[in-house]
């Protein structure tokens, strides 16, 4: 073993820059696509008409005992035999995301939901307001506010784990490290570049959620 | 106005109403009132159908409250309702509270909606606080708010669950003044209240309810001079000792 050698930085940026693009893309879809279709899931998880709320909530189940790196490899094998053409490892990842965070957010949405007081609910349905609105302008307003650190913790986890998708070739940040590490001969000073790029993204995203927190906190 | 015909209520084994009948006409105010765990609560909120209830009929206006082809939304549309928490939205501020269901359910503009909700911030004795949110209000003019709101709908009678049980000593008064206020513009009023002071002011009747029953339904001089029943003398001994 020689001595490091950080020169090795300097050439691989433009890849990194790359690969970083990816894998914040990847994380800003699967957040956004997984808390809505999250949303859609809690709302069937709680819903009355039973074979709803019991599908939703086998999905989540589901989801929630299987390890990721299995639901990525497995996607990326299913979907070119359903679909009969390969989508790529970017397309599956994507997807693969969206899939397994909503199972998540959906969670963290459900607990939300319920975290707000039965009285809230009443008053809304006694000004004559239906079920979907008082969902869509009382109970939702107020569990995405009571949740937000959670839902914004669970995606710097999300942005963490989608390193995963190595696992299937995709060109993400780690892959990027990865690769240029080969190159040069040098993959231990790439491992410490992205080490220190994902320590430093997720540290002030944590700091950046203790502060919004204090913003959007509802005044009680 | 408001028609409780022979309303009786399970909670599992527990019955907690049996066979209520009692009315307010239109432009009356009738005040329930009952020890703790009598269900007054429970019957208020079977009125505008927020509680379900086994037997008997409710008819608000007509309308039948119990039935499955009513349209409850519409209904409760025309019925204001005031907690005993205030239960305003805490996520919007007082001019957005006023203005939600206005826009949503009867269909107002926004502006016609914050007119309304101006004025009737002003009626209470609120217009400055339009702008600020509910958790930064105290107790007594969050339920002013509270009673804004639903006077924002037009309603054909408003029902009041305990308005001022949550508030502090001082604040009763600004609440209560509110709805004496109400009271003598002819608003049809249904009141769950230990307010024995504002019953005697503008009460047609009290309802004195125990056990999930209405023990005594009696004018209101009848019913402080002269209970007939010994539960509803013993319910006043206590609450009017002090």
């Amino acid at each position: 073993m020689g001595e490091f050698d950080f020169s090795v930085w300097q050439p691989s940026l433009p890849f990194i820059r790359d690969g970083l693009l990816f894998t914040l893309r990847l994380t800003l879809v699967a957040m956004t696509g997984g808390i809505v279709i999250g949303t859609l899931l809690a709302l069937a998880r709680l819903s009355p008409i039973a074979p709803l709320a019991r599908i939703a909530g086998a999905y989540v189940d589901l989801m929630r005992s299987i390890p990721l790196v299995l639901v990525i490899l497995w996607f990326f094998l299913v979907i070119p035999f359903i679909t009969g053409s390969p989508v790529g490892a970017e397309t599956s990842a994507i997807i693969t995301f969206t899939a397994f965070e909503a199972a998540f957010y959906c969670e963290i949405m459900r607990s939300g939901i319920q975290s707000v007081p039965r009285g809230q609910v009443n008053a809304a349905f006694a000004l004559g307001l239906g079920r979907a609105q008082a969902m869509i302008h009382v109970i939702l307003p107020q569990a995405v506010r009571n949740m937000l650190p959670v839902l914004l913790t669970q995606t710097i986890v999300l942005f963490q784990d989608t390193s995963l998708v190595y696992a299937i070739g995709a060109k993400d940040m780690l892959k990027a490290a990865d690769v240029v590490g080969k190159n040069y001969n040098r993959p231990v000073e790439m491992i410490v570049l992205s080490a220190l790029i994902y320590f430093a993204i997720c540290f002030s995203l944590s700091l950046a959620v203790r502060q919004l927190q204090k913003r959007v906190a509802i005044i009680r | 106005m408001i028609e409780i015909r022979n309303v009786s209520k399970w909670y599992g084994q527990t019955q907690v109403l049996n066979g209520c009948n009692t009315h307010v006409a239109k432009g009356e105010v009738v005040v329930v009132c009952g020890p703790s765990g009598s269900g007054k609560s429970t019957l208020i909120k079977c009125v505008n159908g927020l509680e379900p209830f086994a037997q008997g009929t409710i008819t608000v206006d007509g309308v039948s409250v119990g039935d499955p082809k009513t349209d409850l939304p519409r209904l409760r549309a025309r019925v204001g309702m005031v907690f005993q928490h205030f239960e305003l939205f805490p996520h919007m501020s007082v001019e957005q509270n006023l203005a939600l269901a206005q826009v949503k359910v009867l269909g107002r503009s926004v502006e016609e909606a914050a007119a309304r909700g101006v004025a009737l911030l002003d009626r209470v004795g609120l217009r400055e606080h339009a702008a600020k949110f509910p958790g930064q209000l105290s107790g007594g003019q969050q339920q002013r708010v509270a009673i804004a709101r639903a006077l924002a709908m037009d309603p054909i009678c408003l029902l009041f669950d305990e308005p001022t049980s949550a508030l502090d000593p001082e604040m009763i008064g600004e609440v209560l003044d509110v709805m004496v206020e109400l009271a003598r513009t002819g608003m049809t009023m249904m009141c769950v209240t230990h307010e024995m002071g504002f019953a005697r002011k503008v009460a047609r009747r009290v309802v004195f309810m125990d056990h999930g029953e209405i023990v005594e339904d009696a004018p209101v001089a009848q019913f402080f001079d002269a209970p007939a029943s010994e539960r509803a003398k013993s319910f006043l001994a206590r609450i009017l000792r002090h």
